[in-house]
């Protein structure tokens, strides 16, 4: 390396006698410089970049416990999950077994009942229309709850049944399920799993 | 056709873009266009550079990109930061504790500062030992000053954000010196407020300025980066390139010597950030502003310490403040004050000795500024403010005059240290 501190013109005469071993040796610290020095450079961004992800405290507010002690039978809440609303409706028995019998497998977006619910009794699914994010009507019983009785979307006219399963509009998909948890007899957790 | 005609409009085309407009690919296609690539080679890769720099020509390029860092790291905390007075000291906590990697962040970016500075005050330095200030480099000085002036407002707002007990009366002493200004004093604190006292309008447009700044100090450097390339660095021996031998191309020569240098100073960066993040900062700020209670001592951040010994050196306000700021402006008029035509200290015995002795006023300044303004560290204070003028207003015009420079070698390549010694003898 010394001969690169001396003048031009020596430098031009040592550089024709360099071999091509040493030309390989060259390119070899060259790439392993230039591999660390990426490492380098992608570990020290990552910090950056992952400091846009949901924080520990947004990720802590990202489970909440609800009580469905008061809620009586074809009676509905929304609570606030995540910044989303989220559709908690205790259905009565007959639209149960109706949703139970309907035959499920030619529609939209093919689920049956029990995969959409934990007890039949609670429909628990997330507020947004799965079109383009609107909050669909009928949580109130005034509402319009559209052709099958569950939610309709003002925005573009999806309707959805008492699973929130997507029967007509453009909405691709049923109305998202939660992860949740029946924490007690009549206490969800939604947001995981398991207690 | 077109481009041939295009090409006999635009005669004035550097001929690396005339030769691109012959040439086929993209990268001519662009060059033809907007000439990069000629501009990063003659800037950036064959850009003759003196072959004698010693690592003291490191701390251009390691400020430039510690600003880089700290307007990176600086973009991300503005992005989980709320300046307003009740939630601002919540949200550097929420920073702290919740954010991904938040501590990290922060704490490159809190102790970016004083190294940023340490940066600048060697560079400062080495400008002054080795006369790069003088002709022709004076604008490429007086930039340098500006910067500094813009990288202090900076940081004062910036240290303001936190909301702490030191941000607060930190900012509150600090406004508080244009109340000095005879008349209208009172007024412009006011308007520097938008208020009766330091509140949530002040946090407010500290946190626009302090993001703003950032982006003017880019333009200053680039400017500064625009004057140096007119007439290349400086060196050690303060003499300007005459032969081909005297120079070497910047890359690899000091693209590797900057990275090595940057290297050394990151590492000493990351010991402060992983092992000592508080070591620059005050325990007090960890405490919530309160307008009602001041901390029992206020000091500012270490970088501004000799020149808040130089306002309380001074017992009458008006006077303390004009000094202070005297004190940075008196280095935009450096070029002017020494008069000396040689550059290097390293062939100026008398400036030498003195260059040293103004390093040793500058830290007595320093260490006086961190003590309570009282007994033998007042003393020492103004003793040291005293000199510190003396030093550039007659010192320096002295030594020009009276001085016997040793004598100047003949070219960069035709001088060699073995010889130095007996030389002087």
């Amino acid at each position: 390396m010394l001969f690169l501190l001396e003048n031009n013109k020596h430098e031009k005469n040592m550089a024709t006698q360099v071999s091509t071993k040493q030309k390989s040796r060259r390119d070899f610290l060259m790439l392993a410089s230039t591999a660390i020095g990426t490492v380098g450079a992608v570990s020290f961004i990552w910090p950056f970049v992952d400091s846009y992800n949901p924080a520990a405290d947004v990720l802590a507010g990202a489970t909440i416990d609800v009580d469905l002690k008061s809620i009586q039978p074809g009676q509905a809440i929304t609570v606030m999950w995540r910044g989303k609303p989220l559709f908690i409706r205790r259905r009565t028995a007959a639209e149960i077994s109706e949703m139970q019998k309907l035959a499920w497998k030619g529609l939209p977006d093919p689920e049956a009942d029990k995969q959409r619910v934990k007890k039949p009794e609670w429909l628990v699914v997330v507020g947004v229309c799965t079109h383009l994010g609107c909050v669909p009507l009928g949580q109130k019983p005034t509402d319009n709850r559209g052709a099958f009785n569950g939610w309709f979307c003002p925005c573009h006219g999806s309707a959805y049944d008492v699973s929130g399963r997507v029967r007509q509009g453009p909405a691709p998909k049923n109305l998202e399920v939660p992860p949740y948890v029946f924490v007690k007899e009549d206490l969800i957790r939604v947001g995981q799993e398991k207690v | 056709m077109v481009r041939s005609t295009d090409n006999n409009k635009n005669s004035d085309m550097q001929p690396s873009q005339q030769e691109a407009a012959k040439q086929k690919g993209l990268k001519n296609w662009i060059e033809h266009r907007i000439p990069v690539f000629a501009f990063v080679d003659k800037e950036l890769v064959t850009y003759k550079t003196p072959k004698n720099l010693n690592f003291m020509w490191n701390f251009g390029s390691v400020a430039g990109i510690t600003l880089v860092i700290m307007i990176l790291s600086g973009i991300f905390l503005a992005s989980q930061y709320t300046p307003h007075a009740s939630m601002a000291f919540d949200s550097v906590e929420r920073i702290m504790r919740e954010v991904n990697y938040g501590w990290l962040i922060r704490y490159l970016h809190m102790n970016g500062a004083s190294m940023f500075f340490i940066a600048v005050y060697i560079h400062m330095f080495r400008g002054m030992y080795y006369g790069s200030f003088k002709a022709p480099r004076e604008l490429l000085w007086i930039m340098g000053v500006v910067i500094l002036l813009l990288m202090m407002a900076t940081a004062f707002m910036g240290y303001v954000l936190p909301w702490g007990q030191m941000s607060f009366w930190g900012a509150t002493v600090i406004t508080n010196l244009f109340s000095a200004i005879p008349l209208v004093g009172k007024k412009i604190v006011e308007f520097l407020w938008g208020g009766f006292s330091v509140d949530n309008p002040t946090l407010n447009r500290f946190f626009v300025l302090h993001y703003l700044l950032p982006f003017v100090i880019v333009a200053v450097v680039m400017l500064h980066l625009v004057a140096l390339h007119q007439h290349g660095s400086n060196n050690p021996l303060g003499i300007d390139k005459k032969t081909p031998q005297d120079s070497v191309p910047f890359h690899p020569y000091y693209t590797l010597k900057d990275l090595f240098g940057l290297g050394v100073f990151l590492m000493i960066w990351a010991f402060f950030v992983f092992f000592a993040p508080n070591f620059f900062g005050e325990p007090d700020n960890y405490i919530p502003a309160d307008p009602m209670v001041t901390p029992p001592h206020i000091v500012p951040e270490w970088y501004f310490l000799p020149f808040y010994a130089i306002l309380r050196s001074v017992p009458d306000k008006l006077l303390g403040v004009i000094m202070m700021f005297g004190a940075v402006i008196v280095l935009a008029v450096l070029p002017w004050l020494d008069r000396s035509p040689i550059r290097s200290a390293q062939f100026r015995p008398l400036y030498r000795m003195f260059f040293w002795v103004f390093v040793i006023d500058s830290l007595a300044l320093g260490w006086s500024g961190a003590q309570l303004p009282e007994g033998a560290p007042l003393i020492v204070g103004r003793v040291a403010t005293a000199y510190y003028f003396f030093h550039f207003l007659v010192l320096l015009p002295l030594l020009g005059m009276i001085e016997r420079p040793r004598p100047l070698p003949e070219s960069i390549s035709a001088y060699h240290p073995t010889r130095r010694q007996s030389d002087s003898k």
